[in-house]
């Protein structure tokens, strides 16, 4: 009995975690799964096939192909946009600090809903057409916040005082940035782009709304969702979510590596992940 | 003297870019949307005459869907922090050196594509799933009994699916506590109970409230668990706004509905953090 109430917690915290991991193995299982019919839901029998053919699909390619372009064009505007205003807040007292942060929480504290109908309402009243370029205003304007998060959440426990060694020993203020600043902050800009990207390879209900006849790959799991999801879907799933997941793993090793350089606070450290991964459940 | 002129410019020069592009693409669309919910008459032909019947219209014609959308996020957040409290507690305080792994399991799941989650979700609670099966042995479901298309189901779904933003702040309040703390309480003699009570939850609370509204929001507005988990007996607020916009295209109608789920969920947000009285929200107090 005093074990159970010792150790209760521990028990729960397991059944949670593999609550938490159960629609994981089901895609990894059924990824496997040889259906009967068009739709993957019961398991009928194991098969390679999928695995074999996963690019065998032209349009499912196509929809891949359109996520990747649009999240690689994405990320690189957010991330820009995002650290410089990082670096404003951070570095810089100045008029206006309070409404620039709120500017920044409040798409956060919007339901996705909402930012896509307002969106797509700007595009209809000047008649705009819907595709790469809607998606792409739509995902850098989305991303921005979640960048500023991350960064600045890095630049708050930031040593000024290489920098200020740097000046002394003759830099200037733009040579000390690219030689010192940069490379310090590198790891959360990072973090931050791969967040960015995270964020606009999986949206869906923002996409939903500004696509027009652009499908990338969420868009295309929801046009074939009603017809039957091809069993080469769960296969790309879960080779996205490997990639992910070895993405994710560099970064926080490298993370540590820079913080082991540079001798930051190890309080931090918690704080780009937790975003990085908040961020992506956003969906 | 323009030296420390041209200083004082830098921040607006830096956040400039990024700024403008949040007005342009996020603050103005707004005032785009509440435009387009005052207009009247038919697609292709919206004039804008000030028309505040939308407003009326889309709260009587979608009331159920409204009070719906509330207790099924509401629910679902509530669960959501029975979830996550003692297992960010567990890892935070009981983790040891697998707390890392630990919270990299807890993330994970969360790293692949929203719909397939969902989808998978839809698999598992199947009507000839295991869980259905299970259910029915146990007679707590009836022989012809589902969970698909029902709130049981939609619930479930968004319980789930927002889970890293209640379980990671909630994780950052607990590891900042310091042990000593609780130690002290201890020594004070207080019991275990007690100290969690009186030291451990009031200092984990900013966690509790970030986490709450950060799982609120954004299931108040889902439209997805709904649409795959649910039938349209189980419509939010959420499927309205997005049929009515790429399907029915009524558009006045779906920007007066968009606008009032909006202040809907501002107002639910206000009362929510007076009430909980929380200024350590969204971290600015402790940033610098």
């Amino acid at each position: 009995m005093k074990w159970l109430r010792h150790n209760g917690i521990l028990i729960y915290a397991g059944l949670a975690i593999a609550y938490m991991l159960a629609p994981l193995f089901v895609i990894a299982v059924f990824s496997f799964n040889d259906p009967a019919g068009k739709f993957n839901f019961t398991w009928e029998g194991f098969t390679l096939l999928h695995w074999e053919n996963v690019f065998s699909i032209p349009d499912l390619n196509e929809a891949m192909t359109n996520s990747l372009q649009l999240a690689a064009v994405s990320t690189v505007l957010a991330t820009i946009l995002g650290t410089l205003i990082a670096l404003a807040l951070v570095r810089y007292e100045f008029f206006g600090r309070r409404p620039a942060n709120f500017l920044i929480v409040i798409p956060m504290a919007t339901p996705e809903v909402v930012i896509g109908a307002a969106l797509l309402s700007m595009f209809l009243i000047y008649g705009i057409d819907l595709g790469f370029t809607t998606l792409l205003i739509a995902h850098v304007m989305f991303s921005i916040s979640f960048v500023v998060v991350v960064v600045r959440s890095r630049l708050i426990g930031f040593d000024r005082s290489l920098e200020e060694a740097a000046r002394d020993l003759g830099a200037g203020p733009f040579e000390t940035f690219r030689l010192v600043t940069l490379p310090l902050i590198a790891p959360a800009i990072i973090s931050a782009a791969l967040l960015a990207f995270a964020l606009s390879i999986d949206d869906f209900v923002i996409s939903n709304f500004n696509a027009g006849d652009y499908v990338t790959f969420p868009l295309f799991i929801f046009g074939a969702s009603q017809r039957g999801i091809p069993v080469e879907v769960y296969s790309m799933a879960t080779i996205l979510f490997l990639i992910t997941l070895a993405a994710m793993a560099l970064t926080v090793w490298q993370q540590r590596r820079a913080e082991r350089m540079a001798a930051v606070q190890p309080e931090e450290d918690v704080a780009a992940p937790t975003a990085l991964a908040a961020g992506n459940a956003r969906g | 003297m323009r030296d420390t002129v041209r200083n004082r410019l830098v921040p607006y020069f830096l956040m400039g870019p990024g700024l403008i592009w949040l007005i342009l693409f996020f603050v103005i669309p707004l005032g785009y949307m509440g435009e387009l919910s005052l207009r009247s008459g038919t697609l292709g032909n919206f004039v804008f005459d000030w028309n505040f019947g939308n407003y009326t219209d889309s709260l009587s014609r979608f009331d159920s869907q409204f009070l719906r959308t509330f207790i099924y996020a509401g629910t679902a957040t509530l669960l959501a922090l029975l979830i996550s409290y003692p297992l960010a507690y567990a890892i935070a305080f009981r983790g040891g050196r697998w707390k890392n792994a630990l919270l990299l399991a807890v993330v994970v799941p969360f790293f692949t594509t929203y719909l397939i989650r969902t989808i998978a979700w839809q698999t598992i609670l199947g009507d000839s799933g295991f869980v259905v099966d299970t259910l029915k042995t146990l007679s707590l479901l009836g022989d012809d009994g589902r969970l698909l298309a029902t709130p049981t189901a939609v619930i479930a779904g968004l319980t789930y699916n927002f889970l890293p933003f209640m379980i990671l702040p909630i994780y950052a309040s607990l590891e900042r506590i310091d042990v000593r703390l609780i130690e002290a309480a201890k020594d004070l003699y207080s019991s275990s109970r007690q100290a969690f009570w009186r030291v451990t939850f009031p200092i984990s609370a900013p966690g509790v409230v970030a986490g709450t509204l950060l799982t609120f929001i954004p299931a108040a507005g889902d439209y997805v668990n709904a649409f795959y988990l649910g039938s349209t007996n189980q419509a939010m607020i959420g499927n309205r706004i997005q049929a009515l916009y790429l399907s029915e295209r009524d558009y006045p109608t779906a920007a007066a509905l968009s606008f009032t789920m909006m202040v809907a969920i501002l107002i639910a947000v206000f009362i929510y953090i007076r009430f909980a009285g929380s200024e350590a929200l969204m971290g600015e107090e402790d940033e610098r």
